[in-house]
């Protein structure tokens, strides 16, 4: 899988689904960088179809509208859209 | 974070700040904020062909992502309820008069399913002279025999008209 790691403090697994383009996962990648917490994210429009294809279902799951961005911690949790107070507040930050 | 802006960016900014002033929009005061997404829609411009939403993710088959070229069939809707267009290119006036936040806003937009569905509902038969077009965009309605080359108010293209009645 095509995810990319930024190194910071263990707050469980949290994946960002992100567009290249899109400012409100451009806010979302900022504010965990900021955080400073352990996590991976993926850029779905600049993957392959096929690629694209299992991340959707994989996305899917959580989010069934497959809007972005989408943050998923610890495959249980799932935040939809920048909302940083929300983030704040399950990653306890 | 270094931002790469697209070549344009600053031109197309100026257009559609310029057009969407005209016809009584506005963009985000947030100047920053709406220049990132004009370079997003350059972005896929360049790859699509066509300026698609660059907060959500198109297909790449321009009958699919008609509904979300920008400015996109929910642009109107949101920026009323919500005070912000779903990027938050547009705002509402109130919010550039400070009277109200922008609200973080669910996904308006149907799966492809269902709005395939919703397309093929019968068009109503009518008896008059002229067929009406409906601007998907902004509900400009005209009765002519083809929709305008462009919607005057919002400006959408004519493939952005659907027949009405
Ligand atoms: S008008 Fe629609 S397509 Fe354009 S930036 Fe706003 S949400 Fe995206």
């Amino acid at each position: 899988m095509t995810m990319v790691h930024i190194q910071g403090e263990d707050k469980g697994n949290i994946v960002l689904y992100a567009l290249s383009t899109c400012v409100w996962c451009k806010k979302t990648k900022k504010l965990l960088t900021e955080l400073g917490v352990d996590f991976h994210y993926v850029y779905v429009d600049l993957l392959e179809e096929d690629e694209k294809e299992k991340i959707l279902d994989v996305m899917k799951i959580h989010n069934p509208v497959c809007s972005f961005p989408t943050l998923v911690i610890d495959d249980k949790t799932c935040i939809i859209g920048y909302n940083e107070g929300r983030i704040r507040e399950v990653l306890g930050k | 974070m270094k931002e790469i802006i697209e070549t344009g960016t600053d031109e197309l900014y100026a257009h559609l700040n310029k057009e969407a002033e005209e016809a009584g929009y506005h963009l985000n005061p947030d100047v920053e904020h709406a220049k990132n997404l004009v370079s997003g829609m350059l972005v896929n411009e360049k790859r699509y062909g066509y300026r698609a939403c660059p907060c959500r993710l198109a297909t790449g088959d321009k009958d699919d992502d008609l509904d979300i070229i920008c400015p996109c069939d929910y642009r109107d809707q949101d920026v009323e309820e919500y005070g912000a267009c779903y990027c938050g290119l547009y705002v509402s006036e109130s919010v550039i008069e400070g009277e109200k936040n922008v609200a973080p806003m669910p996904e308006r937009r149907k799966p492809l399913e269902e709005r395939k569905r919703r397309e093929q509902m019968p068009a109503t038969i009518s008896s008059l002279p002229f067929p009406m077009w409906r601007c998907r965009v902004c509900g400009y309605l005209c009765a002519r025999d083809g929709p305008p080359g462009v919607c005057p108010i919002c400006k959408a293209k004519a493939e952005r008209f659907e027949r009405f009645m």
